[in-house]
């Protein structure tokens, strides 16, 4: 006998069933899904692949404010009359010819310049946009894996504190005490000196350091399970402490850590601008959104505010998208809300 | 004929859900009234709209929930009072007693504040006149040394103390109607018992009208005048409390009253539940099969012991000692019952006979071995749990397949997982569930069904000993009635050996065959099940029988 099993919905299949009434949340879904395939495309060299040549002149400004004036013309006065002959003195003359004909066996293109880019141009003539979409690429990639970093410490060492307690939760929050009582900033200042510089030095660095809430969470979190009727049944029936930490609680705790996720993803973003502002993120031959507002600050005096403009436009589309989608994300999860429906 | 103090006409209640315009009814069209100096009785199981009847007078309802019909008090439609006007009634004149005392109490106030609280709002007495009113007021609501008390924080109160205050607290201005919303179901039956004959005498005394909300119809027996029985929101009978226990029209409350083990008569050898007895008294209880007194003893505790350590002070240590010196054997087949209040120890007693706890004394040995020599892992197949509360015992990312296979995935039980899975059925079949639950989650459950799947899941191991840790309790009476029933065709058709712990004293009456009292962590008393009642020696023993609601009994006639 072997009937056509029912199966029921599952936790996962009712969080998006939720989710999918969300108005808010699915536009916000949608909007991050655009930006996960710009990341991709641009991984892939597809789009902004080129986005170090210079394709415009210096400090082009955008299609929509349209070509910078042509510079006065009357700067200095072009002198008149024929040129001076100075051959007779210049020791070089004799071998005019010769340059002559070894350069003639090179070409030189002169690349038209142009007078204006979609968002402008940086101070090299580098496109804007190009420089956005490619920094997308780096920024969310470090925000998305440094925060993985920081949830898996943090899952990791807050279950172990919150299931075991005892000695080895002492111990882990002094850990966490001696972590939270140095400045932020100065441990990131710690951690940047002794690995270098590096995309994977960036990940580290604020993986490292942005554990300790997650951490506090996750620790409460499972607290409060392990002495649940349902993880003793376990232990009654013989399950062993891992398959209980991880096989019974941690799907129950899932939804903290995932806004959590979230939550950090967005904070790490900032926090690798910041880094890169100040000269401690990524290297000088990649770009992110950090280093894009860097550059803008010294172009902002001479009123070339387009690369600022771009940066910010992105991040902010990204974050604010992100942020709400996480929100929408712990109304579908969180069984506590449940009750609302 | 007194005249009435409130009347309900034709009330429904249904609830907005979601964001759609789903509505779910809660009440259904229900009218009966309260007369002046009477009280009446709400009765029904969960779900069936009692809370929400009495709690739609006051107007305490939820922000979704839209009440129609007419709820007449003094002349006025409270229906259509408006927010002032409830919050001068409320409290002033109908007053609210809440089931759970410790969470309607402030934490951080001391109660003797919360006390005056309704008296300098509602009737603008000074601080010193509403102390003194306060005192006097602890004092009828008979708690010791009242003065004192004032400045005592709830949580330096026992359970009965904190009902008293939270009486007293609905008492402070002379309400005329008091609703009492399970007042008593928290408690322990001896407190439950002072708390019952406290509210009669205020009741007397203060010439007011009592709504009691309760499931338990033996405590409405014998407090209420009229009961009003309630099921899916609708009204299924109202009458006398006579003419309920004695000729009960409707077949629901035949049925209620029929499935709720009691401690009067021989001992049926199954209950009936609902749906059964509605059809006639057709098949007799049957007399139970008597158990073989020879069977070998299949559990034995001697000693055992568990002590705590509370911290103290900043480096002392102070021992709590939750079970003193244990000894029990268990033979197969039968079943050992597990009585006392809350905090004498029956839980950890459970909890450490599986080693979910370690003892710090004594052994358990189980077929004559010593739990601590054999591994752990071995032991826990034979001893199972099962938990008082179904809603917690589940892991709720499970669906009850995975639940099911899981310990038997753990103990090589089976040899491939489709063998697992049909063992699975078979139990789940076996506790009376259908083959479409075992794709299914626990919330789609009734707490009833969660308590199967509960048990079945301790059936996968094919243990010897079953500890049932208050497994009916959170259950509502019918339900209840139908998992008694399974746990004894499960102990006849496999042979297995229950520890049943529990406070209720009826059903441990019908499932037992021995009876343990214990206080204090010790056991108090020992004896065959029906021995114990009729005969008990311990003065303990005594008074937790006397507390024992028995529902309506009719006064003797001079």
């Amino acid at each position: 006998m072997s009937a056509p099993l029912q199966r029921s919905e599952g936790v996962w299949q009712a969080a998006w069933r939720r989710f999918r009434g969300d108005r808010l949340g699915m536009v916000c879904g949608a909007v991050v899904l655009a930006f996960v395939l710009l990341i991709v495309l641009s991984a892939l060299g597809l789009v902004a692949g080129g986005w170090q040549r210079e394709r415009g002149v210096p400090n082009a400004p955008p299609g929509f404010v349209g070509p910078r004036a042509a510079e006065g013309a009357a700067a200095v006065a072009v002198p008149r009359g024929p040129n001076a002959d100075l051959s007779e003195v210049d020791p070089l003359a004799p071998r005019y010819a010769e340059w002559d004909a070894r350069a003639a066996a090179f070409r030189s293109v002169e690349v038209d310049k142009l007078q204006t880019l979609p968002l402008g141009a940086d101070k090299l003539g580098r496109d804007v946009l190009a420089k956005a979409v490619k920094g997308t690429e780096i920024s969310v990639f470090v925000g998305v894996m440094a925060a993985l970093v920081a949830t898996l410490i943090g899952t990791l060492l807050g279950a172990v504190a919150g299931f075991f307690g005892g000695r080895s939760g002492d111990l882990l929050e002094w850990l966490y005490n001696v972590f939270t009582s140095i400045p932020g900033i100065l441990l990131i200042f710690a951690f940047a000196a002794v690995f270098g510089r590096g995309i994977g030095t960036v990940v580290l660095i604020l993986g490292l350091t942005g554990w300790t809430g997650i951490y506090r969470l996750v620790r409460a979190e499972f607290i409060k399970h392990a002495v649940r009727d349902y993880v003793r049944a376990a232990q009654a029936i013989g399950a062993s402490a891992a398959s209980r930490m991880f096989r019974h609680i941690l799907p129950n705790v899932s939804h903290v850590i995932l806004v959590q996720l979230s939550i950090l993803t967005v904070g790490f973003i900032k926090a690798e601008v910041i880094l890169s502002y100040l000269g401690l993120g990524v290297p000088v031959d990649q770009v992110s959104w950090g280093t894009m507002l860097a550059e803008a600050q010294s172009e902002l005096l001479l009123g070339h505010w387009w690369q600022l403009a771009a940066a910010t436009l992105f991040m902010a589309v990204f974050v604010t998208a992100f942020s709400l989608l996480t929100d929408a994300l712990r109304d579908a999860l969180d069984p506590k809300l449940r009750g609302a429906e | 004929m007194s005249p009435k103090l409130l009347s309900i006409q034709d009330l429904r209640v249904a609830f907005r859900m979601g964001r759609g315009t789903g509505r779910v009814q809660a009440v259904r069209g229900i009218g009966f009234d309260i007369d002046e100096h009477s009280s009446v009785a709400l009765v029904g199981e969960s779900g069936s709209g009692k809370s929400v009847t009495a709690m739609s007078i006051v107007n305490l309802l939820p922000d979704n929930a839209e009440r129609s019909g007419r709820i007449l008090y003094g002349g006025r439609d409270l229906l259509q009072a408006g927010a002032a006007e409830m919050r001068a009634l409320r409290g002033r004149e109908i007053a609210c007693v809440f089931q759970d005392p410790m969470s309607s109490l402030n934490p951080v106030l001391p109660v003797g504040l919360q006390l005056c609280e309704p008296l300098r709002t509602h009737l603008k007495m000074s601080p010193r006149q509403a102390r003194e009113r306060a005192e006097a007021l602890l004092a009828e609501v008979g708690m010791p040394e009242p003065r004192r008390r004032l400045d005592a924080y709830a949580h330096e109160l026992s359970g009965g103390q904190q009902q008293r205050v939270m009486i007293a607290m609905a008492l402070a201005c002379e309400p005329r109607l008091l609703i009492a919303d399970e007042p008593t179901t928290a408690l322990d039956v001896t407190i439950q018992r002072q708390i019952l004959e406290l509210l009669a005498t205020l009741k007397a005394r203060h010439r007011m009208s009592l709504l009691f909300i309760s499931h338990d119809l033996g405590v409405v027996g014998e407090i209420a005048d009229r009961v009003v029985v309630m099921r899916h929101g609708e009204l299924r009978e109202q009458g006398a409390v006579a003419q309920i226990f004695e000729a009960p029209r409707d077949a629901y409350t035949r049925a209620l009253l029929a499935c709720r083990p009691n401690l009067a008569g021989p001992p049926p050898a199954r209950l009936r539940v609902i749906d059964e007895p509605m059809t006639g008294d057709a098949a007799a209880p049957a007399q139970r099969a008597a158990r073989d007194p020879d069977a070998p003893v299949v559990l034995e505790v001697r000693a055992l012991a568990k002590s705590f350590w509370l911290r103290q002070g900043l480096f002392g240590k102070r021992e709590f000692r939750a079970l003193r010196g244990v000894s029990f054997a268990l033979r197969r087949g039968h079943t050992l019952g597990v009585v006392g209040e809350s905090g004498s120890g029956k839980t950890t007693l459970g909890l450490t006979l599986l080693r979910l706890l370690e003892p710090s004394a004594g052994e358990v040995r189980l077929d004559g071995l010593d739990l601590r020599e054999t591994r752990a892992l071995a032991l826990r197949r034979r001893l199972q749990i099962v938990f008082q509360n179904p809603y917690a015992s589940l892991n709720p990312r499970f669906s009850v397949g995975q639940t099911l296979v899981e310990p038997m995935a753990i103990h090589g039980i089976g040899a491939t997982q489709a063998e697992r899975e049909q063992r699975a059925r078979e139990l789940l079949a076996k506790v009376g569930l259908d083959d479409s639950a075992f794709g299914k989650y626990p919330h789609e459950f009734s707490g009833g069904q969660r308590q199967r799947v509960a048990i079945a899941r301790c059936l996968t191991l094919q243990p010897e000993v079953l500890v049932l840790d208050e497994a009916v309790s959170a259950l509502d009476v019918s339900v209840q009635a139908q998992v008694l029933n399974l746990l004894r065709d499960l102990q006849d058709e496999l042979g297995l050996a229950y520890v049943f712990i529990s406070h209720d004293l009826g059903v441990v009456r019908f499932i037992s065959d021995e009876v343990l009292v214990m206080k204090d962590g010790a056991v108090v008393e020992q004896a065959g099940a029906e021995a114990i009642l009729a005969a008990p020696t311990q003065d303990y023993t005594r008074r937790l029988l006397a507390a024992v609601p028995r529902g309506y009994v009719a006064p003797v006639t001079p």
